[in-house]
């Protein structure tokens, strides 16, 4: 029991209270590069869930199988960043097969999710808190699934936002940026939410 | 290597600069400008590996076969990361404990790879050098400044809004209007010199 309050404390923190592009400010280029059109934003989002998900789960087999009984965790980062190319690659190969309008919308945003800090971020993360193999799998995916959250709203935002007449200094990045400080605050109100 | 290239180059990291104009590298620089201890120090450590990566990369520019030169310019990084890693936590273990995750997570800031794809891979060692000590100039300056201006704003009013991750967005956002207004109207008078003395 105590184990499946666990559990669901760890997908409610992903999704809401600890989200990771609005309380810890992760994964910011995809966030405000492909947060323009709903629909390239479901996908970007769902695309970055795979990635997290499964990259999470293999560098947590590799840490804890490999690099920690040689005693060679320090080569960590270069392990990590390695399993996440290869798996931004064969979903490059994959999406351009079964879905090449979604490949064309998501462009060169599709490599780079690569070189997007929420993966990293959410493999060294989860190696660090020394969690177990399903809990690995669950981070993974309610991280994910937070960031898909946080993008589609901004997105949604962004989708009125043009409408409107913005000062030119503000247009593009500056106001998306103060758009998200908001949406940051307002995700501080989950803060109390607590089950443990 | 002209002069007019050199000041091009060496300019680099205030006309383009990467937090302003590019817009990257967002997350450490949002995520680690809370105080200005650590955003110095991040963006040191930033500015270091993107020196050395320029150098490296440049050196094998003509070994490294075009195929798979982003797996290789990734590996070097982060080989880079894992040395400067492994040094903060050796020696400076008290900067290890605030700054030690996003470390790591230098491995995968766009303004190293960004340059690496852009200038490094195409262009000889001396003037990737001078590339990336200006680019690396330019996020260290940027970084510092934000770091400043939310530990200030952080004395006058109190924790909890521009130490947190919100007050970070926020700031940026307004600094980077800032940034474009100041541009934006620099480049209008030197169009209208410009201007002017093409008539006389």
């Amino acid at each position: 029991m105590e184990y499946f309050i666990g559990i669901v404390s760890i997908l409610i923190s992903g999704i809401l209270t600890n989200n990771i592009v609005l309380n810890q400010s992760l994964g910011m280029c995809p966030f405000l590069g492909v947060s323009k059109k709903m629909q390239s934003a479901v996908g970007m989002g769902l695309a970055v869930t795979f990635v997290i998900a499964v990259a999470s789960c293999v560098c947590w087999l590799l840490y804890t199988f490999v690099l920690e009984p040689l005693s060679i965790a320090y080569l960590s980062t270069i392990v990590f960043i390695l399993v996440i190319a290869s798996l931004v690659q064969l979903l490059d190969i994959v999406l351009k097969k079964l879905s090449p309008m979604l490949y064309s919308s998501l462009g060169v945003y599709l490599a780079l999710i690569t070189t997007n800090c929420a993966v990293l971020g959410t493999a060294n993360s989860v190696v660090s808190q020394g969690l177990d193999f399903f809990q690995t799998l669950v981070t993974g995916i309610a991280i994910g699934l937070g960031f898909t959250v946080a993008l589609i709203l901004m997105a949604g935002i962004r989708e009125k936002q043009s409408l409107y007449e913005i000062p030119k200094p503000f247009r593009g990045f500056p106001i998306a940026l103060v758009t998200a400080g908001i949406m940051a605050m307002a995700f501080y109100g989950f803060n109390g939410l607590s089950f443990t | 290597m002209t002069k007019d290239e050199f000041k091009k180059v060496a300019l680099g990291g205030l006309t383009n600069n990467p937090v302003f104009v590019l817009v990257l590298g967002m997350c450490p620089t949002i995520a680690k400008s809370d105080n200005i201890m650590n955003a110095l120090s991040l963006g040191l450590c930033t500015a270091f590996v993107l020196i050395f990566s320029n150098l490296i990369i440049s050196l094998l520019r003509k070994i490294i076969p075009d195929k798979v030169h982003l797996p290789a310019y990734i590996i070097i990084i982060a080989s880079l990361v894992t040395l400067v890693q492994m040094v903060v936590s050796s020696f400076l273990p008290s900067l290890n404990d605030s700054i030690g995750a996003f470390i790591s997570l230098i491995t995968v800031n766009c303004i190293i790879l960004g340059r690496a794809e852009a200038f490094a891979g195409k262009n000889k060692v001396l003037p990737s050098i001078i590339d990336g000590i200006s680019m690396g100039l330019g996020f260290v300056v940027s970084i510092t400044l934000l770091g400043a201006v939310r530990q200030g704003l952080t004395l006058l009013f109190g924790k909890g809004f521009f130490d947190a991750t919100a007050g970070g967005f926020v700031i940026l956002g307004l600094m980077m209007a800032a940034f474009n207004a100041v541009y934006s109207l620099v480049k209008a008078k030197t169009e209208k010199r410009k201007l002017l003395n093409g008539r006389a």
